[in-house]
């Protein structure tokens, strides 16, 4: 082993390779170091200071994730200068917008204006849509951050909602960045970086445009790397909120062929969501907007619910074995009368592998014809 | 997929996904990636902007990945053939190509040489409209890079040509020594989630499971046995657009068809309902009532992506699980659950507990799927083959030798598109998606948000053409080729070149599709869609009364 390759993170000894930050050597070590902006695969913007960490001989804190992994380097990931200045983040991050899910240890005269202001738009008469699925609020809870130190900053521009799928609310966003990075680097969608400057500063598409004049495409990758209640998929605001009654399943998206691997979010035998499976080929988290939107066929009302049969023209509800038995009649009729060959089976490209070998086995061994095919041609 | 299999021995795309991101030059010809493979467009959009690689984009719509493209040419709809060989003539004139893989693995190459000797980039020009310096410098852009990725789609294959073309582009790739490399190969992207599922399950007329031929006697005794019949049809049989016609002679009588929409996905829809009429029984058997079912005379309700358990091939020909993460409505039932149970009744039992027990069939009969069990899919997925279950799968194929053994090229001439603009109907039409929807509509029409971003069927059409018609944006018109007439909005707009038409099939109301001409290719089988001639006029705007 090459000992100009080693790092010292909290007494132990690691190997790393060329181009690893601290932060990388520790994760892949099991060391946890808290981030919030970072988002893996990207270049680091050292934005939050979350996941800052002392480096022997180094005057200030580093941010691990932006710091380069150095031989001979030693690392302490949690000392109380650590802990301390993290914490201080944590609260400054927390003050610099709407985060009022943890509004209680606030005193009583300001944690009131406080809820008042925010619940005065539509859109925050309910706790924040990322309640139970936030890292700053986790964070928060985790170094037992107080909120009563710094007052919430104004909000200084209003939600944007005039899209079907995506809403902004920039009261919430800490401008970590993330979502910049999503879709700059990530899907290189281009569509949005930060504009304007200082205590200004704000995610903008194009020249502060609304999303649906700009060029996003809506593949809702800002979302998925949104750390807070920032960016909403819209349909979360419109349906009954409740992350526990929610179970997540993870399967291949059913539209194009590249075979995204999704989680279905269900609740009450329904899809509420669907979200990217992070660090899985082929998509690692990536979806368009038709995987990560088009969802609401599953629950159509319009569904076929049982079997139909034609009658003078119009269809008639049948159970399963009347409809079954007129089609094994009429096919085994059609088969003695004109032969096999006057039967074709069309299988489909949409159903499983297990499916379409079914059916290959039907037309071929049931019903004697190898006219069987789909519409890889169409 | 026929021009792969005669090429390389085997039809599928040819690399990993991933190699998009470890390779020199891309060249995409005939696929609007950004709109119909978002998540794969954006590992071409990442390697551009991050990794050096440089892109040759053939469209002769400026669609958007044509921003990231270092190469944008833009060639006269169905002139592949005419352009690829070009690239080759000079490729070959300037000693780029690949000596000593073209001698030691591939067969044909004097007959290639020879072919493409006429194809001048002067020559080409005249055909396809690239101008030459451009042609020459994209012809060498590829034939210099150490590791080049081929990638393509329906643009390719849906004409007359479909085979010729996809056999054009093996040429190439086998004469710069792209085969059975990180970085290369010929990959084309499959439009639905499972076509390469559907095709390596032996849902084709001509092969079972893993492409073993139907005509071959030693499999079709194996498969007999294996399924316990005594014997199995050795005739290949239709395909779907030679069974349209045998129905429109009246000679087919009764078709089941599993998930699809051929009353809007097809080529000449007024051709295709007369042929569906004449079916003495339909039966359609899907998750809603589409145009399609509507005619049928029985009706079977079938289950969701969402709502079963099994596995979905990808394009890469990787094998992922699918699984169940809701119940299906009403009696819905899975589609093999369907199948199983109406064999039963036709007098041949077919006993599967699960989707499980019938992969291990799968297993036992097909070579190429031995090892894709589903113990080994639970935790990630595998690329066929996979002969075994110790076997890691097959990301790469043809890595130091082709499945067939040698490369053949084919040497091939330009043959124009069955139909060309003439005095009477004097501009191109060709087809295709838009990013929100997906085939026919039937799924992401169920979405509100959806059909806001896309609300209805449009033209698409150059400054250039609109001002020569007098056309403003949103006029209506009335759109006819030999075959029809539909009614769609103008969209005037600069990805459109002059002389050429887009529109989006997807809509049932205003269905592309009956304008396109069903002329096959006559291999693939594959309806020219890309290319047909039509004629514009103003229609009269909808009066308030209707």
């Amino acid at each position: 082993m090459n000992s100009q390759n080693i790092i010292v993170i909290d007494g132990q000894e690691f190997t790393f390779n060329q181009d690893d930050t601290i932060l990388q050597v520790a994760e892949r070590n099991g060391i946890f170091i808290p981030t919030l902006c970072y988002l893996k695969g990207t270049s680091p913007t050292g934005a939050c200071r979350v996941c800052l960490v002392e480096v022997e001989g180094a005057r200030n804190l580093v941010a691990s994730c932006a710091t380069p992994a150095a031989s001979d380097m030693v690392v302490r990931t949690d000392t109380e200068r650590v802990i301390k200045a993290r914490k201080l983040n944590i609260e400054l991050l927390l003050a610099s917008g709407q985060h009022n899910c943890l509004a209680q240890d606030m005193d009583m005269d300001s944690w009131t204006d406080f809820q008042l202001r925010a619940m005065e738009t539509n859109e925050h008469k309910e706790l924040c849509p990322a309640h139970g699925d936030c890292r700053l609020q986790d964070l928060a809870i985790r170094y037992q951050v107080n909120t009563n130190r710094f007052l919430p900053t104004e909000t200084k521009y209003s939600i944007e909602n005039v899209n079907p799928f995506i809403i902004r609310d920039f009261s919430r966003c800490i401008l970590c960045g993330r979502c910049v990075q999503a879709c700059n680097e990530v899907q290189v969608n281009n569509a949005i970086s930060y504009g304007y400057r200082g205590s200004t500063l704000k995610i903008v598409a194009k020249a502060d445009l609304a999303l649906k004049d700009s060029d996003c495409v809506f593949c809702g990758e800002c979302i998925q790397a949104c750390p807070v209640g920032a960016l909403i998929p819209k349909q979360d605001l419109l349906k009954e909120r409740s992350v526990s009654k929610t179970k997540k399943v993870h399967t291949t998206c059913s539209y194009c062929g590249v075979g995204c691997q999704i989680y279905l979010h269900v609740r009450d035998n329904k899809v509420v969501k669907v979200t990217g499976v992070n660090d899985i080929a082929p998509n690692f988290g990536s979806l368009c907007v038709k995987g990560r939107f088009g969802y609401d066929f599953v629950n159509d009302k319009k569904r076929l619910k049982t079997p139909l049969i034609k009658e003078n023209g119009t269809f008639r509800e049948a159970s399963w074995d009347e409809a079954l038995d007129l089609v094994a009649d009429k096919l085994k009729r059609i088969k003695d009368e004109s032969g096999p060959d006057a039967i074709q089976v069309l299988t489909s490209a949409r159903t499983t592998n297990e499916e379409n070998y079914i059916a290959q086995k039907f037309a071929r061994a049931v019903i004697g014809t190898n006219n069987i095919d789909h519409c890889a041609r169409l | 997929m026929a021009g792969l299999a005669a090429a390389f021995g085997s039809g599928a795309m040819t690399n990993p996904i991933e190699d998009l991101e470890k390779t020199n030059v891309i060249m995409i010809v005939g696929s609007n990636t950004t709109e119909n493979h978002p998540v794969l467009s954006s590992y071409i959009k990442r390697a551009v902007t991050f990794k050096d690689t440089k892109l040759i984009v053939f469209d002769p719509r400026k669609i958007d990945i044509t921003r990231f493209a270092t190469h944008w040419l833009r060639p006269v709809l169905g002139t592949d053939v005419a352009f690829i060989n070009g690239m080759m003539n000079v490729i070959i004139k300037e000693n780029l190509y690949a000596k000593d893989y073209v001698q030691s693995r591939t067969v044909g190459f004097e007959e290639l040489k020879k072919k493409v000797e006429k194809y001048t980039p002067e020559y080409v020009e005249e055909i396809s409209g690239i101008p030459k310096d451009q042609l020459i410098d994209a012809a060498r852009l590829y034939g210099q890079a150490p590791a080049a990725s081929i990638v393509y789609a329906m643009g390719i294959t849906q004409h007359t040509t479909g085979t010729d073309n996809v056999k054009s582009l093996a040429n190439l790739a086998m004469l710069c020594g792209n085969m059975g490399i990180t970085g290369g190969g010929v990959n084309p992207l499959r439009g639905q989630n499972n076509v390469q599922g559907a095709c390596d399950m032996g849902g084709l007329p001509n092969v079972y499971t893993g492409y073993q031929k139907v005509g071959d006697p030693a499999v079709r005794e194996r498969m007999a046995k294996a399924w316990g019949v005594e014997k199995l049809p050795e005739k290949p049989g239709l395909t779907v657009t030679d069974m349209m016609e045998r129905a429109h002679e009246g000679k087919m009588k009764a078709l089941y068809i599993i998930g699809e929409n051929p009353m809007v996905s097809d080529p000449n829809l007024g051709h295709v309902k007369k042929s569906m009429e004449n079916l003495d029984f339909l039966v359609v058997q899907d998750i809603f009532l589409t145009e399609t079912a509507l005619i049928a005379d029985v009706v079977l309700p079938a289950a969701s992506f969402a709502e079963k358990k099994g596995t979905f091939t990808n394009t890469e020909r990787k094998v992922q699980m699918v699984r169940k993460a809701l119940d299906p409505p009403g009696q819905a039932k899975e589609d093999w659950e369907i199948i199983a149970d109406l064999s039963r009744r036709m007098g041949y039992p077919m006993e599967y507990a699960n989707s499980r027990a019938i992969m291990n069939e799968i297993n036992e009969v097909t070579p190429s799927y031995r090892g894709i069990t589903y113990d080994r899919l639970e935790t990630k997925g595998l690329p066929w083959p996979c002969p075994a279950t110790d076997h890691p799968g097959t990301p790469c194929l043809h890595v130091g030798k082709f499945t067939c053994g040698l490369g053949v090229f084919h040497a091939i001439d330009y043959i124009p598109p069955a139909e060309v603009p003439d005095d009477e109907y004097p501009l191109y039409l060709t087809t295709g998606r838009v990013l929100y929807h997906f085939h026919t509509g039937t799924m992401t029409m169920k979405s509100q948000g959806l059909n806001e971003l896309a609300p209805e069927c449009f033209v698409e059409i150059s400054q250039q053409d609109a001002a020569s018609y007098n056309l403003h944006e949103g006029s209506n018109l009335k759109i006819s080729s030999r075959r029809g007439t539909i009614e769609a909005k103008a969209m005037i707009s600069e990805k459109a070149v002059d002389g050429t038409v887009f529109i989006p099939f997807h809509y049932a109301k205003a269905a592309a599709n009956t304008l396109t001409n069903a002329a096959l290719d006559p291999i693939a089988r594959i309806p020219e869609y890309k290319v047909c001639a039509i004629r514009l006029e103003k229609a009269q705007p909808v009066s308030i009364q209707e």
